[in-house]
């Protein structure tokens, strides 16, 4: 038995050093990163309206702001051109729908997120968190999901409750290993 | 008798395995080299008849200077990626990769698919960023040079649009080729930073569930991940097949998820924060949710599942002439080995197993191969993947069943949904030509 036992503890050490060798090699050369350095970069929106910034908007505003950097693209008032309409859409009945914000956007604050991450097309990170408020009342106000008159900000925003928001089935994790 | 004819004598010999002159996996093994020399050629172009040999001028004079950096000859000029937007207008662009003009399990660089939402950025791998946040004990940034220095791992791993072979969900079978039918995948090795080693040096705070990772593209494309799966098998990849990864692939560091939607791969990736919650950011809230036949969407379908298409022969790859050809195709799925690929000549009536080129890698490009004596007939090519999880890829009437077609053929480059993973079928004409139909 005892014979037994001296060798298993021969393989037992180099495999405990190799263990530690391993670990000591990753380098944590990661540099810490203050919140004030990252501000610029911090832009999710998550649909709780974490991370939501100060300032608001009413749709009058967005209404200027629209027409001057977003018209040419999505046409007058939100109807379509080149690109997506941003107003109106039949319910959604089969993928032959087209999907448009206010059919199936399960989130207002995806609006905020994606018009700020993302348009202008041609000028991302261009607009203020004011312009982006503003324009994010004005699509929603479009679509009759706020007030004319209602301002958009990070209390009354992630209230908007979009007339989609139970139309999915969630396929994670059910499917995932 | 000519090697040749004996050749062909012994293949004629050998029984088929399946109908319509399906061999066994073994057959050319068993026959060796003479038995390839009998093989029947794909056609591209008319080939020339045989003729007297000479020394042509490439043998008779030293060639050229060798390159700095490779380029393919000069007589390899048509495989090339389709492009869906050539003049950059403002909408997404998609490059689609030629599988019928590639053989093997790798895709090359220059050929690996690219959708980009706003063109490809122009990216100073000295400037770039990679920032780790959120719900972490301490905040980080890396630059490329430090990635560099950390232990890498390489795969192999496939990344397919979630919305590749989208135009299969139309009521009538578009004829296309192959590359505007399934061009949206394509398979490499990637090597790079286990995602792991990094969010662990940062720290997760035991609330945190998700990431959400960000690009530094125009529109900074941002996609959930599960935390799961971050500190599973996802990887900040720096390298592609050995060299840096392309410009359209990410350049100079892209997030890999090995078997899940392509779109969740966030290319120029700089920014990963974990949350407590998915961003429910546009693309997923939105773009790669598939609408259902009654009106519902499925939310969070990440994994590409089992599936197979046969490459050689297929639409813009025809036969030419009766007599011994390889069928060959590549097979995959997001949940791990490919574990077996049966083949049809017949329209689904009888299957053969094909044989899988080793080493089967997860998550990644099978090649399937098996020996084939087309009769000069009408047939029906099929092939059905299984993966190790115990997947089958479904029939088409079965996807369709649960997932819908269209009531209109739409264009070929329409995404009506996404994740279509059914049985391929192609029917070969008489004359050799292979047309995508619905069997
Ligand atoms: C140069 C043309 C262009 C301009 C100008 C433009 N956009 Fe867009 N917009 C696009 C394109 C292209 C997309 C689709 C992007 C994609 O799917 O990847 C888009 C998508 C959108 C969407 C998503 C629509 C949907 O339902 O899918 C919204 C919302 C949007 N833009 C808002 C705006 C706003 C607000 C402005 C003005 C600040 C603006 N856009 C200016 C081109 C433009």
């Amino acid at each position: 038995m005892s014979t037994r036992k001296s060798p298993a503890l021969l393989i037992v050490v180099p495999l405990v050093l190799l263990a530690s060798a391993l670990f000591a090699q990753a380098p944590k050369l990661g540099k810490p990163i203050s919140a004030a350095d990252l501000s610029d970069w911090d832009i999710n929106i998550l649909p709780d309206g974490t991370g939501l910034p100060p300032g608001g908007g009413t749709p009058v505003d967005g209404a200027r702001v629209y027409a001057a950097k977003c018209a040419v693209c999505h046409g007058p008032e939100g109807k379509g051109g080149a690109n997506a309409r941003l107003v109106g859409g039949e319910p959604i009945k089969n993928f032959e729908s087209e999907k448009t914000i206010a059919n199936f956007w399960p989130y207002s604050t995806t609006l905020f997120d994606y018009i700020r991450r993302a348009m202008p097309y041609r000028q991302p990170r261009s607009l203020t968190n004011e312009e982006v408020y503003a324009l994010t009342a004005y699509i929603l106000s479009l679509n009759k999901l706020i007030g004319e008159h209602d301002t958009m900000n990070a209390q009354t925003l992630p209230k908007v409750r979009m007339p989609n928001r139970d139309g999915f089935i969630v396929r994670f994790p059910d499917k995932t290993p | 008798m000519t090697p040749r004819d004996q050749a062909k004598r012994e293949l004629e010999s050998l029984t088929p395995v399946a109908g319509n002159g399906l061999l066994h996996r073994r057959a050319f093994l068993r026959g060796g080299a003479m038995l390839a020399g009998a093989m029947s050629a794909y056609r591209l172009v008319p080939s020339a008849s045989a003729q007297k040999l000479a020394d042509d001028p490439w043998s008779l004079a030293p060639g050229a200077a060798v390159p700095d950096y490779g380029v393919r000859s000069r007589f390899e000029k048509n495989v090339v990626r389709t492009l869906s937007n050539p003049k950059a207008e403002p909408r997404t662009q998609h490059a689609r990769t030629p599988h019928h003009l590639l053989n093997g399990t790798f895709t090359p660089n220059s050929l690996h698919f690219v959708i980009s939402h706003a063109g490809d950025p122009d990216i100073d791998p000295e400037k770039h960023r990679l920032v780790i946040h959120g719900l972490v004990k301490q905040p980080l940034v890396f630059t490329l040079d430090t990635l560099a220095r950390y232990p890498m791992v390489s795969r192999m791993a496939f990344v397919e649009c979630g919305g590749n072979s989208a135009p299969m969900f139309s009521n009538e079978p578009i004829q296309a080729s192959i590359q505007a039918l399934h061009g949206l995948v394509s398979c490499s090795e990637w090597t790079g930073v286990p995602l792991s080693t990094l969010l662990d040096e940062a720290g997760i705070d035991p609330k945190g569930k998700w990431i959400v990772a960000e690009g530094g593209d125009a529109p900074h494309l941002s996609r959930s991940v599960p935390l799961t799966k971050a500190l599973d098998d996802a990887m900040i990849a720096l390298y592609q097949n050995g060299e840096r990864v392309m410009p359209g692939n990410g350049y100079p560091m892209r997030l890999l998820l090995p078997g899940w939607e392509g779109n969740m791969n966030i290319k120029w990736v700089r920014r990963i924060q974990v949350t407590d919650q998915p961003g429910m950011t546009f693309y997923e809230a939105r773009t790669y949710a598939p609408i259902l036949p009654n009106g519902k969407a499925y939310r969070f379908y990440f994994i590409q599942e089992v599936k197979s298409f046969i490459t050689h022969p297929s639409p813009g790859l025809a036969l030419s002439g009766p007599g011994f050809y390889e069928i060959s195709g590549i097979a995959y799925s997001g949940n791990g080995r490919i574990s077996k690929v049966m083949v049809s000549a017949d329209g689904g009536r009888s299957w053969a197993q094909a044989a899988l080129q080793a080493p089967v890698h997860s998550k990644a490009f099978t090649r399937f191969r098996l020996p084939w004596r087309w009769d000069g007939g009408p047939a029906l090519l099929q092939s059905r993947a299984w993966d190790e999880a115990g997947n089958m890829q479904p029939s088409r009437s079965e996807l369709v069943a649960a997932r819908g077609q269209t009531t209109k053929v739409p264009a070929v480059t329409a995404f009506t949904s996404q994740h279509y993973n059914a049985i391929q079928s192609w029917s070969i004409e008489r004359g050799g030509e292979v047309r995508n139909v619905y069997a």
